[in-house]
């Protein structure tokens, strides 16, 4: 391995694909094999959903607090929407991995990224393959877990309308894929940074606040919310997916908001796509 | 012999710091993501009281309060012993055998080792918040309150410690915890920010009794108000802080000790 590094610096990235057909086997194989990856983890996914469900006890008893002063409904969402509200999202902090390490900046750090940039097929199509297959898996364990305890303890919001089930599926495929683009952004500050601690932070601290976790952007004043769901990439990560759930507006809007994830989801992977090209010749691989 | 000892610490302490600061500008980001953290608990607190006039029988400068001594409370402990969490890795990775075989404590090793000097700033800021927030609550200042209202956040701080500490033992029966720590840890931090008037029962008798998080904030913030609580404890709990502390503190440390011992190193 040392001893190819010289070459392996010269390397252009210019992903010669063999034939479309064969390049989406190679994804799907990525995406099966990250969804066989994670679901060996199985001690870290119980861990995980102990821990989303704890707070989604503590989350849910302080809307719970702001409801039971007497308004019957609060920012728009009654009692069982807001109970919907925070117990699927704490399933979909797993879904779309909110929270992930920076794998992907170590690798440029440490130039294990090169075995990335060899593969002949784009960067940021294989992990997002890889991430698109590890959500799958985390659809069936860490969103179920946290929904099925909330609906035990509490009254859940069921959708009225069977069309909001295939809406909120879209919108959760959507909010992956967005996610992943923000947390690729943050991990390929590397190219430049080598540390991603600052940008990481940015992340936890702007998609917790701004993006529905802590409480629903409609708690700040409708003009802010609007223009955060529009305007800023966090909401389309948990609130949107939220408010489609939970039947906030009419079908219309329901697809509205689908289209702002979906506009979204272009804006960043475009931005990944030339971020990747510039920080791939920004990089240096030091031979060793 | 406690003397060198202790000069050992400070010399590790003293390693930690500079090499942390030695990167001034990473130093620097760090230091304000830290203080942005603690923006973000009150933050959201402001933002609540957008829509609710208030919480669990409580108006907005009396959450206030809560926050605030929950805030320095947490910041505090986070900085001094908060990387204890990270006990997990130093088990798989062979780090903790390093520390077995030294003639020191292992629990102050890992907390000198691990001093997380950037937190500081979240520490100035919490204090900040609680000056603020103790000017701004209706609050009628004795001698008494006055060292209630300095001595709280050490407990507090202590409380939040002992969780850390306690939760990080779970990895010496269970390596891949993963972050199911942080449900006492941050969650607590969760817990104690708000009146435990809001929670269920259980969950009630879990953190706010059985863990002690009732006395982080809220049993001394009723004392500073001169409020009776809602609940019915006696008035006297709010002094009662420092020894739930000093409890939580021993339980913690014989916890770890326990765990030490269980230890078996995963090898190489």
């Amino acid at each position: 391995m040392p001893s190819r590094s010289r070459e392996e610096t010269t390397v252009q990235a210019s992903y010669p694909t063999e034939s479309r057909a064969s390049s989406r086997r190679a994804y799907l194989a990525l995406a099966a094999a990250a969804f066989q990856r994670y679901a060996t983890y199985r001690q870290a996914m119980v861990a995980a959903v102990v821990t989303n469900s704890v707070f989604g006890f503590l989350r849910f008893a302080v809307m719970l607090a702001v409801i039971e002063t007497g308004a019957r409904a609060v920012a728009g969402y009654d009692e069982p929407q807001l109970a919907t509200f925070v117990w699927a999202g704490q399933g979909l902090i797993g879904v779309v991995l909110l929270w992930a390490l920076p794998e992907f900046a170590e690798r440029i750090r440490t130039g294990d990224v090169i075995t990335d940039l060899l593969r002949p097929i784009d960067p940021v199509w294989q992990l997002l393959a890889a991430d698109l297959g590890r959500a799958g898996y985390a659809v069936l364990t860490r969103f179920v877990v946290p929904v099925v305890v909330g609906a035990l303890a509490f009254d859940l919001y069921a959708p009225r309308r069977p069309i909001t089930y295939a809406l909120f599926a879209w919108s959760m495929l959507l909010a992956t894929i967005v996610c992943f683009g923000c947390r690729y952004l943050v991990n390929a500050a590397a190219y430049w940074l080598l540390d991603v601690r600052g940008p990481q932070t940015a992340w936890t601290l702007t998609s917790g606040i701004f993006g529905g976790l802590y409480f629903p952007v409609w708690f700040f004043p409708d003009a802010v919310a609007i223009g955060l769901i529009v305007a800023t990439p966090f909401p389309s990560v948990i609130q949107i997916p939220l408010d489609i759930l939970v039947e906030r507006g009419s079908p219309t809007e329901q697809l509205g908001l689908l289209g702002v994830q979906a506009g979204w989801v272009v804006v960043l992977l475009a931005l990944c796509r030339w971020v990747q090209k510039r920080g791939e010749r920004k990089l240096v691989i030091q031979g060793g | 012999m406690a003397d060198s000892r202790l000069t050992a610490y400070r010399y590790l302490v003293g390693a930690q710091v500079r090499s942390q600061a030695q990167y001034r500008a990473s130093f620097a980001v760090d230091v304000t993501g830290s203080v942005l953290f603690g923006v973000l608990d009150i933050v959201s607190v402001v933002v609540l009281f957008r829509v609710t006039p208030t919480l669990g029988g409580f108006d907005f400068a009396e959450v206030f309060l809560m926050t605030a001594l929950a805030g320095c409370a947490f910041a505090t402990a986070d900085l001094v012993v908060g990387n204890v969490e990270r006990l997990r890795q130093y088990e798989r990775s062979g780090l903790f055998d390093a520390l077995l075989v030294r003639p020191l404590s292992s629990l102050a090793q890992l907390m000198a080792m691990d001093v997380a000097t950037r937190r500081v700033g979240r520490v100035a800021f919490g204090v900040v918040m609680l000056v603020l927030a103790a000017a701004n609550a209706p609050v009628e200042f004795t001698p008494a309150r006055l060292a209630l209202l300095a001595v709280t956040p050490i407990a507090g701080a202590m409380i939040f410690g002992a969780v850390f500490v306690a939760t990080a033992t779970v990895a010496f029966w269970w390596i891949e915890s993963g972050e199911i720590a942080n449900g006492l840890t941050y969650g607590g931090l969760n817990f104690t920010q708000y009146p435990i008037t809001i929670y269920g029962v259980l969950f009630r008798r879990l953190f706010a009794y059985a863990v002690g998080f009732a006395f982080v904030a809220y049993y001394p913030t009723l004392v500073l108000l001169d409020r009776s609580d809602p609940l019915g404890a006696p008035a006297l709990l709010g002094y009662a802080s420092p020894a739930v502390a000093v409890v939580a503190a021993a339980a913690a440390g014989l916890m770890w000790r326990t765990g030490v011992r269980h230890y078996r190193s995963t090898g190489s």
